[in-house]
């Protein structure tokens, strides 16, 4: 370890943050490991990769990311448009977009859940049915992480200097080849970065699903309810295994999206 | 994940000329489809918590918030955001301060600590505090022999509000450090400021909307959570219920416009908060261009 | 350092936050649809006992899915007394935690069941599917609301009554485990609490038939719509035994020994079996039982003993992981 400046408080701060964080996150973190552990690794094993819990990592992994992929279009297309276009009520709306960020995820649940089975709002308009199928939580996911790609597009796209647009215009190309070339490069590290973030939220959320999935085995039963199902039968070992399995996931996402990070940081030029 | 929550202006966007403006069919084409979009996911759900709270009418939705049950749950929802926000904050900015400041080995792995419990699914965290502090847990015959309760009261509570929420501020603040360097900081040093007086008058100023952004979202969230909480709550009436789960129990006991009502608090919670964040963006971009007048004045 | 005081005035708070014990208290761990009964019954027993003698208490509450009521109280949840879905969770208690003692079950009368219920079939006004017993429940078309009997005991109850009226009907365990799978097929929603069930049912109008807890099918009714729901009684369906039970140790530990005891009994007395009777649970006072004699139809009732030879077999047969129930989900079945 070395000290960079002349500002103090390196010890202090570290020391507490490192105290803090393993306080908050590590022990217990590292408790589910050891409770996990329990197990030995054939047992483990077994119930990692138990036919119940793969179609579970497929429904929450595969509805994660369709919907993190519909909040990538439509986060894009939001971001521009709060970014580029005057309109009336934008002002209204960009607050809006925090919204999912606050609101308890219950209640998001179950106004999801009010609004799209074949007697709610929405859900009469359709012939098809969304809540209790995986398609309802899809939607409860998309709710969940709609603020993310907005979120990180949005600075960027702000940020970036019309010069280049105007260059690429007067060099001949036309309004598509400059997005295609000039700014799609540049907003990409955002978008995956909001990407992930939306997916990673998405792959651990339970409130909101719950009410909308209708949690039949195998059909639309996420991995979160799978850890209750466990925890409610007193299998904690069984429970923590899944919650392992789940938070390595979780770990490699963050890795990855924190390498993104260093790498758009160091395209743009490296703050 | 810098950039996830961060303030901006739209300062630049009068400079756009026409050349790089889309055609206007085009252009409201994508404005439509926008608003469609958020119309279908973020409008009609707060829509309907609002018309479900009220579709009995005034006085019910006063008659449920009056309730003693909601009160104890208003109230535990408070002090569990009340510690976890406070703590959060100090360590928002312990760890900011750490980490932007200074360099040194591990940095990656810390950070990635404090991102974890933003990824890591509410109900896992519940689990954890029941594995370390439950009845199977290696604490357990320390903390009865002492009669200290931790799960299924108050502390559980705050501990797992205070996991879910732990990285927003230290979030919010890491990127926006990074940009301001310590170039100013290290001045003030130099001129003889001690340390707490540099971060008092130099480093708080600079990083006060930022953080007073983190608090809001941090809190917004500390006051809405329900899968963590609802594993180590033990859902004891005017006891351990937090809002969210009094919601939850008001709509299993068939009091679905109570329920609402309850909800509605929280989403109006959640539009205060974002009324609040909008002004501080304005009062911050104000600033920001005065100061600019200034500058432009002075020489 | 001052980081570490304000440290330290929090975690004083938090300590601090956790209620003085003014007056003693008592609390009552229950599962779901016992909600509106024990308000009621909590009321009455605060008077009796500030009658009796001249302390106020109070008694608190917690409801959930029976699983996970139990599973809290397992984790170290320190209620004073348990007032339970079915026997299996008690005994678990007792098993995993040495709480209460393994003869609990003994120590009240009638299985420590101060009232009993049956599982019933809710069905929409006019019953348009005409679904009069279970075997119309796999008819084409019909869909069933039931919860996940992994997580909800009313749910265990479900299943084991369908279970037994398929035996009895059609002979073999193998033909009631074909049927039991056929009427899982027409599950669209497993909820994990009866009230989730009770409420997409009615709430969300999803289902043809409900399969409901009898006093959560009354209350349904009551409360959410006297035109829109009828209740249809099968030929056969199962004694539901919902056990109480103090749980010695905590209440010791809390000195409301006594006031847990009391509770538990005045369930028992006359006040007590009217106020079931009156929540639609099924009074055991023979007295009550003739009293509330109109409201409940006759059904023939089987028992968890007689035909699954009690809820230790039961629960590992059909329920617990890699169990009858597992298999009905499993791909290709």
């Amino acid at each position: 370890m070395r000290q960079r400046s002349v500002i103090p408080g390196f010890g202090l701060s570290l020391g507490y943050t490192a105290f803090y964080a393993g306080l908050v996150v590590f022990i217990p973190l590292a408790a589910l490991f050891i409770e996990a552990s329990n197990l030995g690794w054939g047992e483990l094993w077994q119930t990692i990769s138990a036919p119940q819990a793969v179609a579970s990592y497929r429904l929450s992994f595969g509805a994660s990311l369709v919907a993190a992929s519909l909040n990538l279009i439509f986060g894009l297309l939001v971001a521009w448009v709060l970014v580029r276009y005057p309109f009336p009520g934008k002002k209204f709306i960009d607050a809006l977009v925090d919204l999912p960020f606050a609101l308890p995820t219950a209640v998001a649940g179950i106004a999801l859940t009010a609004l799209y089975t074949p007697n709610g709002w929405v859900g009469h308009l359709l012939n098809f049915k969304v809540a209790y199928t995986p398609l309802g939580v899809v939607v409860a996911l998309t709710f969940i992480g709609l603020p993310f790609v907005v979120r990180t597009v949005q600075p960027v796209l702000a940020e970036l200097e019309a010069e280049i647009e105007e260059a690429a215009a007067s060099l001949g190309a036309n309004r598509w080849q400059t997005f295609r070339r000039v700014l799609f490069p540049a907003l990409l590290p955002a978008m995956l970065t909001g990407f992930a973030l939306a997916f990673a939220r998405a792959v651990g959320e339970y409130g909101s699903v719950v009410f909308i999935s209708g949690n039949m085995p195998f059909r639309t039963e996420i991995t979160p309810l799978l850890i209750i199902t466990k925890l409610e039968q007193y299998n904690y070992a069984g429970a923590a295994a899944l919650g392992v399995a789940m938070l390595l996931v979780s770990f490699a996402l963050l890795l990855i999206i924190n390498s993104l990070q260093h790498w758009s940081a160091k395209k743009t030029g490296g703050k | 994940m810098a950039g996830t929550i961060t303030t901006l202006g739209n300062s630049h966007a009068p400079r756009i000329s026409n050349v790089t403006q889309e055609s206007r069919p085009v252009r409201w084409l994508l404005i439509s489809l926008a608003i469609a979009f958020l119309f279908l996911f973020l409008a009609l759900p707060l829509a309907a918590v609002f018309s479900e709270a009220f579709s009995r009418g005034w006085q019910v939705y006063w008659q449920a918030l009056q309730e003693p049950d909601a009160w104890a749950a208003i109230r535990l929802t408070l002090i569990a955001a009340g510690i976890a926000v406070p703590l959060n904050v100090i360590f928002g900015v312990a760890a900011a301060w750490a980490i932007t400041k200074f360099s040194f080995r591990g940095k990656q792995f810390l950070i990635t600590l404090i991102d974890l419990p933003f990824a890591v699914s509410p109900v896992i965290a519940g689990l954890t505090y029941v594995l370390l502090y439950g009845s199977h847990g290696p604490l357990w015959s320390w903390l009865s022999e002492h009669d200290i309760k931790i799960i299924f009261a108050t502390p559980g509570i705050v501990m797992a509000t205070i996991f879910v929420t732990f990285p927003f501020i230290a979030r919010e603040l890491i990127p926006l450090m990074e940009e301001q360097g310590t170039s100013h900081e290290e001045a003030a040093l130099t001129l003889g400021a001690s340390g707490w007086q540099t971060f008092r008058r130099i480093t708080l100023p600079a990083i006060k909307w930022g953080l007073l952004y983190g608090i809001i979202l941090c809190n917004a969230r500390a006051m809405g959570e329900f899968g963590a909480v609802s594993v180590v709550s033990g859902h004891i009436r005017g006891q351990t219920n937090t809002l969210p789960l009094h919601i939850e129990i008001a709509y299993n006991e068939y009091h679905f416009a109570a329920a609402f009502a309850c909800a509605s608090l929280l989403a109006l919670l959640a539009l205060a908060t974002l009324f609040v964040k909008s002004l501080l963006e304005w009062k911050e971009r104000h600033e920001r261009f005065l100061a600019s007048q200034a500058a432009r004045k002075e020489p | 350092m001052s980081f570490r005081s304000l440290l330290a005035v929090f975690g004083l708070a938090t300590l601090l936050s956790a209620p003085a014990f003014a007056d003693r208290e008592i609390l009552n761990v229950s599962y779901d649809p016992t909600r509106e009964l024990y308000k009621e019954f909590n009321a009455a027993f605060i008077k009796k006992w500030q009658k009796e003698h001249g302390e106020t208490i109070t008694v608190r509450q917690s409801h959930g899915g029976a699983g996970k009521q139990t599973r809290a109280i397992i984790d170290g949840l320190e209620g004073d007394v348990a007032t339970l879905a079915l026997a299996y969770d008690i005994d678990s208690i007792s098993e995993k935690t040495g709480i209460i003692p393994k003869n609990w079950q003994s120590r009240l009368p009638n299985n420590s069941a101060p009232y009993t219920s049956t599982i019933v079939l809710l069905v929409r006004k006019g019953n348009p599917k005409g679904i009069h017993d279970w075997d119309d429940l796999i008819k084409p078309g019909v869909e069933v609301i039931t919860p996940n009997p992994k997580t909800s005991g009313g749910a265990r109850w479900n299943y084991l009554a369908a279970w037994a009226y398929a035996k009895k009907k059609y002979g073999s365990d193998e033909k009631a485990r074909d049927f039991i799978t056929k009427l899982y097929r027409h599950v669209p929603v497993l909820d994990s609490g009866a009230r989730g069930s009770t409420n997409t049912f009615v709430k969300r109008g999803i289902g043809d038939v409900l399969l409901a807890w009898e006093n959560e099918a009354f209350l349904a009714i009551n409360e959410l719509g006297k035109d829109q729901f009828e209740i249809v009684v099968p030929s056969i369906s199962i004694l539901a035994e919902p056990p109480v039970t103090v749980l010695d140790k905590n209440a010791k530990k809390h000195g409301t020994l006594d006031i847990a005891q009391a509770y538990l009994e005045f369930l028992y007395s006359p006040t007590g079996q009217d106020l079931a009777g009156k929540h639609y649970y099924r009074p055991t006072d023979p007295k009550f039982v003739k009293k509330y004699a109109n409201q409940f139809p006759k059904v023939n009732l089987v028992t968890v003993d007689n035909a699954f030879g009690g809820w230790q077999k039961a629960q590992k047969t059909h329920f617990n992981d890699g169990g009858v129930f597992d298999h009905i989900y499993q791909p290709g079945n």
